[in-house]
């Protein structure tokens, strides 16, 4: 099955195209690394993906369904964790998981299920705002999988994350965990060892796409320069 | 998982906001505190030691009129700031279900001002004696601050996504509010009248029961477009 099916999807910010006739399939249980400088449009297509921008130009499909016309057959399927944590910072780690819980009619045990998992239990009820980034980012992968989404959307999800506790997640947002990815990653090097075909942006436009193995180290730096 | 019931939504919605706001405590003191020093205002700029009658119910609900603006423009910020919005727009909930939450947190910030602000209303500025008044006035008041609520999260969700949002929500939403302040005050004033205490004209509050309704559906039908890119 083909979990996204982009063919010339094009998406502008007022006159400037932040994303240019993308075209790739990506089978469903594979991940897709997204590799390019700032802003070579790797966020913006995160967040088309995640049916949080529409496309100006082109055809998408994710999960087999088309968007922008059927956004709310994809949501809820989807889990994106991106720069944002989208949390409330007043609110508790509980307070902020029992809300999303309940936005995706997901039973309640779920939330202290995943608090264990990514070992949050004992500042579960603390303010957000009194936690370290790292912590935050714990909370968020949480968010991100409270609702058992089929397709990930990782948008550097390690940033802020010691060692120890990029061991914690992997399971369950890393290759181990079996779901369709979409990791977007400034770390070249970590991102084609846990892909299976690697998309290069720069300034919006395809500089490459192919499998890890096929893909010229010489042009992956380029990218950056 | 199963599909979010609406009404679970809401008061899941409901019980953030009002959490977010107990946490913090930002919108209630200044709406309180607006409000009394407003009626100290209008006691000094008007140069009256009470008033009654149609003065009386303008000054009211001109200060309740700004007060709900304060907090109309705040009403979505926690969520445009922190992420909130996306969040929601993540997940398969009604969106409409954020915009009746939203309606119910303007409502319930609107009664606990009008809880500080009315008394300090009598106490300040009003000639009648409240008590009388009473009973009329809590049917205005219902029916003005849903009218409020209604077209506060309304322009509160269409201001938030712009870069002059501070501006935007008082000039979208005063002229709108100009029929509901109409019916209110001129449904109050003869609360005020020591003379005529209890007679509400019934055709303002028609009036203004349609217009909340009316109102209600304008909402209902553009707040999916709001929310959407």
């Amino acid at each position: 099955m083909t979990a996204l099916s982009l063919r010339g999807v094009t998406r502008r910010y007022g006159e400037r195209t932040a994303l240019a006739a993308v075209t790739l399939t990506l089978p469903a249980g594979q991940t897709l690394a997204v590799l390019g400088p700032n802003g070579a449009g790797k966020s913006t297509l995160l967040r088309v993906l995640a049916t949080l921008l529409a496309p100006h130009a082109g055809k998408l499909e994710v999960l087999g369904h088309p968007l922008p016309q059927e956004s709310w057959a994809v949501r809820g399927k989807i889990g994106l964790l991106g720069h944002e944590p989208m949390l409330y910072r007043e609110l508790t780690a509980r307070e902020n998981l029992r809300l999303h819980a309940k936005l995706h009619g997901v039973r309640l045990e779920r939330v202290g299920e995943l608090l264990a998992l990514v070992a949050l239990e004992r500042r579960a009820d603390e303010p957000l705002r009194t936690l370290s980034r790292g912590l935050v980012q714990r909370v968020a992968v949480c968010r991100t999988l409270l609702h058992e989404p089929e397709l990930l959307l990782l948008d550097e999800p390690r940033a802020n994350l010691d060692p120890a506790a990029c061991e914690i997640v992997e399971p369950l947002i890393g290759r181990a965990s079996g779901k369709t990815r979409v990791l977007v990653s400034h770390d070249p090097a970590r991102a084609l060892l846990e892909a299976d075909l690697v998309l290069g942006l720069a300034r919006g436009r395809t500089a490459f796409l192919d499998a890890p193995a096929q893909l010229d180290p010489q042009g992956v730096a380029e990218l950056y320069r | 998982m199963s599909t979010p019931r609406t009404s679970s939504v809401v008061r899941a919605l409901l019980e953030a906001q009002l959490r977010l706001e107990l946490r913090t405590f930002e919108s209630l003191p200044a709406m309180w505190l607006f409000s009394v020093t407003a009626f100290v205002l209008f006691h000094f700029g008007l140069n009256e030691d009470s008033l009654s009658g149609n003065l009386a119910s303008g000054v009211l609900w001109v200060t309740l009129l700004l007060a709900a603006i304060l907090v109309i423009n705040r009403l979505y910020l926690a969520d445009a700031e922190q992420g909130g919005f996306d969040g929601f727009l993540l997940s398969p909930a009604d969106r409409g279900s954020l915009l009746i939450a939203k309606v119910l947190t303007l409502l319930f910030y609107l009664a606990a001002v009008e809880l500080v602000a009315v008394p300090a209303f009598a106490l300040l500025l009003l000639e009648p004696s409240l008590g009388q008044a009473l009973p009329g006035l809590l049917g205005v008041l219902a029916l003005g601050d849903l009218g409020i609520a209604v077209i506060g999260a309304l322009v509160g969700a269409l201001a938030i996504r712009t870069q002059s949002r501070d501006l935007l929500g008082p000039m979208l939403s005063l002229p709108l509010l100009v029929p509901v302040l109409l019916c209110v005050a001129g449904a109050t004033a003869p609360l005020f009248d020591p003379a005529h205490a209890g007679a509400i004209p019934l055709r303002l509050l028609v009036t203004l029961a349609l217009y909340d309704a009316v109102f209600g559906l304008i909402a209902f039908a553009l707040f999916d477009f709001l929310l959407e890119d």
